[in-house]
């Protein structure tokens, strides 16, 4: 395993469109429930355990297996009832897949994949095993949404950045369980649920005006 | 504890639905109520026994056979509540099955999670193609002014041989950033509706942090997390009823 090749593969100025996605907080933000750094913590961390543990998963057996990639997506959409959500993991996916094959040679795994499964199969071809795809998918559901915090409340990006590195010990722990859950059957797959995202993103859909696409 | 409880809805082949298994025991007592002869089955679940409390496992076992229709509610919500700490979780597995043609609604009073409670609630629901579901699911943290107990519901729905909906939702002391405004924002309570089979409403904002949005797969979900059960319950109340028979169904 290269520690570089794994840099470049969480590296947030990959070209991959995750910059227009705030992971559910521009919802959170326009509710009130989001507004200073403390918040943004709780968000973070709340993103991490269930949409994060969730990603980790998928992310983990896919670059186990990426030729499981249909029972894989059809698992991610049956654990993405919000519509909105399915088609932002896809853009992401399908963007992400796009500068993957520019760096390395990445199995076929469909047009527009959930990102999760698309960041495995990247992950698989970078020659990365599933613990280091489960550490980018779970550090990724942090740096989203803690640099679209900085974007929106104009906040200090110093104090947001200590928060993702406060996580960093859970954004271990979430992957180190991911990686051990390899092989399970996808329907026992952890499943962590967040009713805000869900609920969330289907309202941000609604709008005229808005920064982020979700 | 350990108790299970078993009911089996079938079709009396004239347009009506009986009970042919209606088996219960404390604290999982069932109830048949409603009209008899000819109508829809309803069935209460009636607690027997305080709980569930740790130790209690708890399994209810629900079966809706072809052209059956099947409504299962409880008399009053479900109170997780603390128990020896030396003892495992509390725990209610429910599983159901719907044939093609079935119908089911489940649509019990809330679960409370009592401070200092454990709890798991387990349910598995499989609809064959042609069998129609919607399947209520309430949480509220903690009594009136009390902080919640530990609470994690998983939930696996099966629609024509392919997982439609799997979920899981952890709140109470040992789940982190369960109050946070990623996942119930300091509501606390929260509820949801599967619905799933041939004939689904559309997508709906139902006001507030309440969405009816349309799964990947042949059904629905309405979501509603609101600072009381009233908030959850008059976004989703509205959503349990069943649907009317089909003309043909009532001509036969």
């Amino acid at each position: 395993m290269s520690l570089a090749t794994l840099l470049v593969l969480g590296d947030g100025r990959l070209p991959s469109g995750g910059h227009a996605h705030s992971g559910g907080l521009e919802a959170q933000v326009a509710a009130g429930r989001v507004h200073d750094v403390t918040s943004v913590g709780e968000f973070l961390l709340g993103r991490l355990v269930t949409s994060g543990l969730v990603a980790a998963v998928f992310a983990a057996c896919s670059c186990a297996q990426p030729a499981a990639f249909r029972e894989l997506d059809a698992g991610m959409d049956a654990r993405t009832p919000s519509p909105a959500l399915r088609k932002a993991s896809r853009a992401q996916g399908r963007a992400l897949l796009r500068a993957g094959r520019a760096m390395w040679p990445v199995a076929t795994i469909g047009r527009d994949p959930h990102h999760p499964v698309a960041l495995g199969a990247l992950a698989n071809a970078a020659g990365l095993g599933p613990l280091e795809a489960a550490v980018a998918a779970a550090h990724g559901t942090v740096t989203g949404p803690a640099s679209a915090a900085v974007r929106l409340l104009g906040l200090d990006p110093y104090e947001v950045h200590a928060l993702i590195a406060r996580l960093a010990p859970e954004c271990d722990r979430i992957a180190a369980d991911a990686a051990s859950r390899i092989g399970d059957p996808v329907d026992d797959l952890p499943a962590a649920g967040a009713p805000l995202l869900d609920i969330g993103a289907e309202l941000h859909a609604t709008w005229e005006v808005r920064l982020f696409a979700s | 504890m350990k108790a299970s409880a078993h009911i089996v809805a079938e079709s009396d082949g004239r347009g009506g639905t009986r009970p042919s298994v209606l088996r219960g025991e404390s604290p999982l007592l069932l109830r048949r109520t409603g009209r008899r002869g000819g109508g829809d089955l309803t069935v209460h679940l009636v607690g027997g026994a305080a709980g569930p409390l740790r130790g209690d496992d708890l399994r209810l076992d629900i079966e809706v056979g072809p052209g059956a229709r099947l409504t299962v509610r409880s008399v009053a919500a479900q109170l997780a509540l603390p128990g020896r700490l030396e003892l495992p979780a509390s725990r209610l597995a429910v599983r159901a099955t719907v044939a093609a043609g079935g119908t089911l609604l489940w649509a019990p009073e809330p679960l409370i999670a009592a401070a200092g409670c454990h709890h798991l609630a387990a349910t598995e629901v499989t609809v064959e193609r042609g069998g129609t579901l919607i399947w209520r699911d309430d949480i509220v943290c903690g009594r009136h002014a009390e902080t919640s107990g530990t609470v994690k519901t998983e939930v696996l729905i099966r629609y024509a041989g392919r997982a439609l909906y799997r979920h899981e939702l952890a709140i109470g002391p040992s789940a982190p950033g369960w109050s946070g405004p990623a996942v119930l924002g300091g509501g606390r309570a929260a509820g949801t509706v599967v619905l799933a089979g041939p004939s689904l409403p559309r997508a709906a904002l139902l006001g507030g942090d309440a969405v009816l949005m349309p799964l990947a797969g042949p059904g629905m979900l309405a979501s509603a997390v609101g600072p009381d059960i009233r908030a959850v319950a008059a976004a989703l109340d509205p959503l349990c009823v069943l649907p009317g028979r089909t003309v043909e169904k009532l001509a036969a």
